[in-house]
């Protein structure tokens, strides 16, 4: 025990470990593998493969790699479950989604520690923010549940989901991915990241002591070969999807086509711009929760920090003495604030990229303070004298690693912030509302924070632009995405159309009749009437395979010309919501004027009744 | 004078012992264009006490270094010669002898940081430390309010420094911060300042009246650039007196003025600290904000009266494994 007086020279936290003796007794009770969980009981475990704890590299749990087949037999079993569930009324739902949330709550610590165990994240950050964040969300969707019905008439679920999650915020993510899934009236089956099952699976002992019917959630552990299979099963009729943009685009690939709705919450390389108004010695601590939050594993990490050029000193002098604060080490520590990173390969893949960066000529400075001998650890780091075109600057690290640059105006700032495939989120410091409105409606990312960062909400929609995927998750509009139109009532006399022949070659119909006034195609770009670049027009034909007239026939450079003229037309958006319903009007107006020849056109090409063209 | 031989010994806090701050030119420019965002503040203040934690030893060597930081206080209307007799020998062995033997400081007991008294207790205060080594701090300056005429104010000081007071806790006037007049905020200090002569000045800039951070941190900085050793943050009377995102502010302010000047202030948190884990979650504060030399009584001291208290159970719980009744410890 050290002394007194010793600790008084030296004033030292000392150790503060959190007991991880119910984790332990927990993995020990399943020393012999956990199994599938399916219809609501766990499988016989089946081929296991190993789970770490990445802070010690102890081997702590082996996990069932799930097969094609037991991903089948998750289907089915959600399939069966899925009438029933989702003939609930949306109250009964809401008493299971509430009954979760109380469940979460109760095993809050034992979650928390098991999060921090398997994952590598202090246990601060799983005490404080993941698992409270996991209740929050289960409560809010218990609220969902009872709307549904009133606030999405005319929809319906979707049917069974697939989810497919990353390690770095296991539970949450699994929160994020079954509340929704759950209040709309679907039945899921979730595959958690080969890294971090485990929350999972006692997430899945949770579902059964809430009485959670059987089916409505099934959990099938196993690596990308298991999520592979989910996403390619004939009868999953959704997709939710976090993790790389890699795996990301292999998921739209196979489910292209296939009818299965799809959400996407990809990576990041995401702006934290400081103008120099704002309040310096905030904007560091916001750095601090931006890129140190989870050992900057996170995929709205802000990574790329902007700072104005006349402050960009000063600043970085702040952040260094504050980065010289940050403590490394043991996750169940509660004085740690940088954890371990999730796997070795993980690390390799930091240390390569930084090294890599360094060779480049990029300026490293890592956090003073020695790092545990084993287990994954990387120090809290900070890149200076990178620009746009550095690789660091654009490769999304997920890791401690912050990268550096300067702007000059509000206009560079947002031009840099801008310049990224990505788009998930920004953080914008100034103490000038009006700057701090402009950036955000600028800037091209799905979140944007205002003097703050990484602030989530049940409440509030989380997703990104570009390659950062497209969906959002938490709030109305996640809720959406859990929910299908239903097909529309009543009948109606449109007939299949002719698959339309795209030729080019004359004579292949009658040239319209006299009455209709000769013209030439062209297409409509950029405000002005344009002659198609091929120089070919081909002939619209009506029901019965007669030509009505001719259109332009676009090619590659005709669509490049007009995605051009829709990213330039800024102004359009810029314009006050008044004058846009003003032009709206006057093209109403002018439809109007010419109902007649437009319903005319309808009965022609879709064999509509005049009546039914023109309502 | 080290950590090692303040640790180790019961001699006086080191006070006096390290360059004063001349204060500088007043310069506006210094404070009128630093941001405090707020709300970024109180994420901040909010989460700081959750990431760091203390256990057993740990606890109970912090518990003592805050002991040492202690302005232990009486501020009553009520106040005689006795009653300081009485805090002044509370304030000379504040803890019990095998509470001490417990933790290894039988040798070396500690005492508080100061006593601090109205000026007319200062004397009786004087010879109830006399040989202690503990300074005596008096308020002054027409304090709580401070708007009694500035010459009134500064012979006030003045009677507390002859009485004996070895600090000076004065009061700003409010209306010269909340009216912007910044340059009569810094004469008023600056001529403070002059009156206390080798006395050390606290400025306390009574944070509840200025109720938004922006002018607790322009406050601090003029009252530093007007040569105060210490920015205290309330008189105690106010509505709202020390709190972690007021405090947080001042401590960014003297980090700035120190790294503008090279000099070194202290900080004074009072009234509102009431337990021994606020005592922590105030130490914690200066750890992680500036480092081991705020963490002593020469730059860091806590204004409080029954804080004392609460410190003394806590340590008493370490030493016998069991909470004490009050009527355990000898009174203040």
């Amino acid at each position: 025990m050290a002394k007194i007086t010793d600790i008084l020279r030296t004033m030292e936290y000392g150790p503060s470990p959190e007991s991880d003796e119910h984790v332990r007794a927990w993995l020990a009770a399943h020393r012999g593998g956990f199994g599938h969980f399916v219809a609501g009981r766990f499988l016989a475990p089946g081929a296991l493969f190993d789970v770490n704890n990445p802070a010690t590299g102890e081997r702590i749990a082996g996990v069932t790699l799930g097969t094609a087949a037991d991903v089948d037999a998750a289907v089915r079993a959600a399939r069966k479950a899925l009438p029933k569930w989702s003939a609930l009324s949306g109250d009964a739902r809401a008493r299971h989604l509430y009954a979760l949330a109380r469940h979460v709550q109760k095993r809050e610590r034992f979650l928390a520690v098991l999060e921090s165990v398997d994952n590598g994240k202090p246990i601060r950050e799983s005490r404080d923010i993941d698992i409270p964040l996991v209740a929050r969300h289960f409560y809010h969707h218990a609220g969902w549940a009872s709307l549904v019905a009133s606030e999405f008439p005319d929809c319906r679920p979707v049917g069974v989901c697939g989810q497919i999650i990353p390690w770095n915020f296991p539970l949450l993510m699994l929160a994020w991915k079954i509340a929704p899934a759950l209040a709309a009236g679907n039945t899921v089956v979730l595959k958690p990241a080969e890294f971090t099952p485990l929350t999972a699976l006692a997430f899945a002992q949770i579902c059964i002591e809430a009485g959670l019917p059987p089916g409505v959630v099934n959990i099938v552990t196993g690596d990308g070969a298991t999520g592979a299979a989910l996403v390619a099963h004939d009868d999953v009729d959704k997709i939710a999807f976090t993790g790389s943009t890699e795996v990301g685009r292999a998921i739209r690939k196979a489910s292209a086509g296939t009818g299965k709705k799809l959400s996407l919450e990809l990576g990041g390389k995401s702006p934290f711009i400081v103008f120099e108004d704002a309040d310096l010695d905030s904007a560091v601590e916001g750095v601090v929760d931006a890129i140190w939050f989870n050992q900057g594993q996170v995929c709205c990490a802000g990574s790329r920090l902007l700072a104005a050029e006349s402050i960009a000193d000063k600043f970085l002098a702040k952040l260094r003495a504050r980065m010289a604060h940050l403590r490394v080490g043991d996750p169940l520590d509660k004085s740690t604030d940088v954890g371990a990173i999730v796997a070795p390969v993980q690390l390799e893949r930091i240390k390569r990229l930084v090294d890599q960066g360094e060779r480049e000529g990029a300026k490293v400075w890592r956090a003073p303070g020695a790092l545990p001998e084993r287990g994954c650890f990387y120090p809290p780091t900070l890149v200076t004298d990178v620009e746009p075109a550095s690789l660091l600057a654009r490769e999304e690290i997920f890791g401690p690693v912050l990268v550096t640059m300067t702007f000059r105006t509000p206009d560079e700032a947002i031009a840099l912030a801008n310049n990224t495939r990505y788009g998930l989120s920004a953080s914008v410091w100034t103490e000038n509302v009006n700057r701090a409105l402009e950036f955000a409606a600028r800037v091209k990312a799905g979140v944007v924070w205002i003097n703050s960062t990484n602030l989530f909400d049940a409440a509030a929609g989380f997703g990104g632009y570009r390659e950062s995927g497209f969906g959002r998750e938490g709030g109305r509009e996640g809720l959406a995405e859990y929910l299908a139109l239903d097909a529309p009532k009543g009948k109606t006399s449109a007939k299949a159309l002719l698959s339309p022949t795209l030729t080019a070659l004359p004579g292949q119909s009658p040239a319209p009749g006299a009455d209709a006034i000769d013209r030439t195609a062209k297409l409509y770009i950029g405000g002005k009437q344009a002659r198609p670049d091929s120089g070919y027009c081909y002939a619209v034909l009506d029901r019965k395979g007669a030509s009505v007239g001719l259109a332009g026939l676009g090619n590659r450079k005709d669509i490049r010309n007009a995605v051009e003229a829709a990213s330039k037309a800024s102004g359009w958006g810029a314009a006050t919501a008044h004058n846009r319903a003003q032009a709206l009007y006057y093209v109403a107006e002018n439809l109007e004027a010419r109902a007649a020849e437009f319903a005319e056109r309808l009965r022609a090409t879709t064999g509509a009744s005049v009546r039914e063209a023109r309502e | 004078m080290n950590e090692a031989s303040h640790a180790n010994s019961s001699a006086p806090p080191a006070s006096h012992n390290r360059a004063r701050n001349p204060g500088v030119a007043l310069d506006v420019s210094w404070f009128e264009p630093v941001g405090v965002n707020a709300s970024a503040v109180e994420r901040r203040v909010a989460s700081l006490t959750g990431r760091r934690s203390l256990k057993k030893e740990y606890q109970a060597a912090w518990l003592v270094r805050a002991l040492t930081c202690l302005d232990l206080t009486t501020l009553a209307g009520d106040d005689t010669a006795g009653r300081v007799h009485r805090l002044c020998a509370k304030a000379r062995r504040p803890l019990d002898e095998d509470v001490l033997e417990a933790l290894g400081l039988t040798d070396s007991p500690p005492t508080v940081g100061a006593v601090c008294v109205y000026p007319t207790m200062v004397a009786p205060a004087v010879r109830a430390l006399a040989g202690s080594g503990i300074p005596v701090a008096s308020v002054a300056a027409g304090f709580p309010a401070g708007l009694t005429p500035l010459k009134q104010r500064l012979a006030e000081i003045d009677y507390a420094v002859s009485e004996g007071a070895g600090e000076i806790d004065i009061v700003i006037t409010r209306a010269h911060v909340l009216n912007r007049e910044w340059s009569a905020l810094y004469d008023e200090v600056k001529a403070m300042r002059e009156a206390c002569g080798a006395a050390h000045l606290k400025a306390i800039l009574a944070t509840g009246d200025l109720k938004t951070l922006r002018n607790v941190y322009s406050a601090s900085m003029v009252a530093m650039q007007a040569g105060a050793d210490f920015i205290k943050t309330s008189t105690g009377k106010e509505d709202v007196n020390a709190t972690l995102p007021v405090s947080l502010t001042m401590l960014r302010a003297l980090r700035d003025y120190r790294d503008a000047t090279g000099f070194e202030i202290g900080f004074k948190p009072a009234g509102g600290l009431r337990t021994a884990k606020d005592a922590l979650n105030w130490l914690i504060l200066m750890k992680e904000e500036l480092g081991l030399p705020w963490m002593r009584s020469d730059l860091f001291r806590i204004g409080a009266s029954s804080l004392l208290t609460d410190i003394e159970r806590q340590l008493s719980h370490y030493a016998t494994g069991r909470y004490s009744a009050n009527y355990r410890h000898a009174m203040a």
